[in-house]
């Protein structure tokens, strides 16, 4: 078992050493001149050369890659114009061209909004989804069973950017019952997060519930139909016991999988919520990056969303052994 | 001695969407308790179905079951589901052909076991575990306390149906239906789990009622043998009867077809010929005209009217379900079945 993580935290290492050489590689084709572009509209050549010095963008691609590497692990120290020097100490993501912070810091501003998002609509379409999902299976073939199929099939159908918009005009502009949605810190106004971020969880929660709903659905009939199932018949449980000890354990498997995958996406930065709802977080700061073609932002926050799939796909592969005895004696 | 299980005119279907499967059809026998059943047939001949409906099984499902059967006097038909469930697992339980199929692969055997017995007792779960740990002690399962921590596919096919007569017997039940026991299980383990099965027999008094395609599992172990052929049973009577005097000619068919050490080496084995039939459209008259050899004999009988279950002798307690006559059923006995035994 000890064996066994270590192979996959050592293979996450590598994927993540991939994802990055792969972003920075990118940057370095894309026909923007970064040296330019930290500089401002208004800059003369010269300047941008001193830049570009200071910026070791005279350097060759893997040298540079392995400076960028070194700071990650260690730290770095940049020249800032030609003679204060600059220590940006590990882990270190280099410096937006926008906003001279260090990306490391960026992040670490924006994750508490993300988590957020993530982690209060994860509770919230896991309750959805899954119990959606057992009412389904259990009264399969029935107006509820087709009602709420067919609202998890409409619901995975529509898109975020239209959902909660039409969620913010009836709840926010309308009615008044919420207020705009927003970001604000738990530890101290934790009755304006909560109130904030009800609508952002709403909507993935309606989103992603709908997914969950269909593969409880799927799981619990295909493992009603197995033999173990009718043997806890056999021995006298009652159905309570049967379905949700015995089936709806057997059905887990797969929505465990499913969800570790979600959530370990969306810490890495849930975009378009964070979009639509204007919430400063992960997603907001990639998109806003991207915008602004702020190369270290962008390849900061590739990396930190690639370390939080590779970490969930861990987790997953953990998960799957706790609860399938057959992978956890492999 | 009362019959402590009497199914009376027996039937269960299936709607579905090809028409309705009749997989069982007026279907009646007795047990009596430390008494043994064979119930013999291929697939599809309705055991199954007959097993699962002495338990209560298709309630809840689109099966229709009608007639009845009494457990103990006790017509587990006509009662509603939330009683039937009190009586599963403590007064009639059943095991499995796929013991690795039948129990749950994320549980350990321990905890299976216990479940069964937490059921129907009121007991903590540490009695429990003490019953679990008897019950594999008594099935003959090495160092009980360590391996009920042990999961379903940890344990070998043959522990795994031990395992399974330990959970079904955890409460003691007075009737055991064993559905195909031994069918997944190598011929050495086969012997040890039908041994096992006749000493708990012996030490609790349970009827069982023992569900196989295996004649020689029913030979061995059986009191009584039932023939069942597309859902019908086609004879009826004690092992002794059904099998040194068949009356059927499926019952010589599948007698004939069994390999013997003392035959020729070189011949061929009697097979039944045709495929047994489907449920949905039974062959009119008799099921097994159309697979029968001596039809020639009996004429059109065969295949316009059902042949009714009736003693072979009058008062003797072997039925048989055929066309022939006593008379024409000896004489092929005697000269082309008996040689070829």
């Amino acid at each position: 078992m000890f064996n066994y993580l270590l192979r996959r935290i050592v293979s996450g290492i590598i994927v993540l050493g991939i994802v990055s050489a792969i972003v920075f590689g990118i940057f370095f084709i894309l026909p923007a001149d970064p040296a330019r572009l930290s500089c401002g509209k208004t800059c003369s050549e010269e300047q941008i050369v001193k830049i570009r010095h200071a910026l070791e963008l005279d350097q060759t691609l893997p040298i540079q890659y392995g400076r960028y590497l070194k700071g990650i692990f260690v730290g770095r120290t940049y020249l800032k114009g030609t003679t204060a020097e600059l220590h940006c100490s590990a882990p270190c993501l280099g410096y937006s061209f926008q906003t001279d912070q260090p990306v490391t810091q960026l992040l670490k501003d924006r994750l508490p909004a993300t988590a957020s998002i993530a982690f209060g609509a994860s509770i919230l379409w896991l309750l959805l989804g899954l119990s959606s999902g057992i009412i389904s299976a259990l009264r399969r073939g029935t107006w509820v069973d087709k009602f709420s199929q067919g609202v998890a099939l409409g619901a995975a159908s529509l898109q975020i950017y239209f959902v909660g918009l039409v969620l913010q005009f009836i709840f926010v502009n309308k009615l008044a019952w919420l207020p705009a949605p927003g970001y604000s810190s738990p530890l101290h106004y934790p009755v304006d997060w909560a109130k904030q971020m009800a609508l952002p969880w709403i909507t993935l929660a309606f989103l992603l519930s709908a997914i969950y709903s269909r593969l409880t659905r799927a799981g619990m009939i295909e493992i009603m139909g197995e033999d173990y199932v009718r043997t806890a018949r056999a021995k006298g449980l009652n159905n309570r016991t049967i379905n949700l000890k015995h089936v709806l354990r057997g059905a887990i498997t797969p929505i465990v999988t499913v969800f570790g995958l979600d959530l370990g996406g969306l810490l890495g930065g849930a975009v378009i919520t964070e979009y639509v709802f204007n919430i400063p977080g992960l997603g907001k700061l990639s998109t806003d990056a991207v915008a602004n073609l702020d190369l270290p932002v962008i390849t900061g926050t590739v990396i930190f969303s690639a370390f939080f799939i590779i970490v969930a796909n861990v987790l997953v592969d953990l998960l799957y052994a706790a609860l399938d005895p057959k992978v956890r004696i492999q | 001695m009362s019959n402590f299980l009497e199914v009376k005119n027996l039937s269960v279907s299936f709607p579905t969407e090809d028409g309705v499967v009749r997989a069982v059809d007026n279907l009646s026998f007795t047990l009596e308790k430390g008494k043994t059943l064979g119930i013999v047939g291929e697939s599809g001949s309705g055991k199954s179905v007959t097993s699962l409906a002495i338990l209560g099984l298709h309630k809840g499902s689109s099966a229709e079951v009608s007639g009845q059967i009494l457990i103990d006097g006790q017509d587990i038909n006509a009662k509603p589901e939330t009683d039937v469930r009190l009586l599963r697992g403590k007064l009639m339980s059943m095991i499995f052909q796929d013991a690795l199929a039948a129990l749950h692969p994320y549980y350990t055997v321990g905890n299976q076991i216990a479940e069964a017995y937490l059921v129907h007792n009121k007991v903590s779960k540490s009695v429990a575990k003490k019953r679990a740990i008897e019950m594999l002690d008594r099935v003959g399962i090495p160092n009980p306390q360590k391996r009920i921590n042990d999961f379903p596919h940890q344990f070998s096919g043959g522990m795994r149906q031990r395992a399974m007569i330990a959970m079904a017997l955890s409460c003691n039940p007075s009737l055991l239906i064993a559905d195909e026991p031994t069918t997944a299980l190598d011929v050495t383990v086969q012997a040890q789990i039908i041994d096992l099965l006749r000493d708990l027999q012996k030490e609790f008094n349970t009827a069982i009622i023992l569900i196989t395609h295996d004649l020689g599992v029913v030979a061995e172990t059986a009191d009584d043998i039932l023939l069942m052929y597309a859902g019908k049973e086609i004879e009826y009577g004690t092992v002794r009867d059904v099998l040194q005097k068949p009356q059927h000619p499926y019952g010589w068919g599948l007698l004939t077809s069994i390999p013997r050490l003392t035959g020729d080496p070189n011949k061929s084995l009697a097979a039944i010929p045709g495929t047994p039939p489907s449920l949905i459209s039974v062959p009119s008259g008799c099921a097994f005209h159309p697979r029968c050899s001596y039809v020639s004999r009996v004429g059109t009988a065969c295949s316009a009217t059902i042949p009714e279950l009736l003693p072979v002798t009058s008062g003797a307690h072997h039925l048989v379900r055929c066309h022939l006559d006593a008379t024409a059923r000896e004489e092929i006995f005697k000269n082309q079945v008996g040689p070829n035994l």
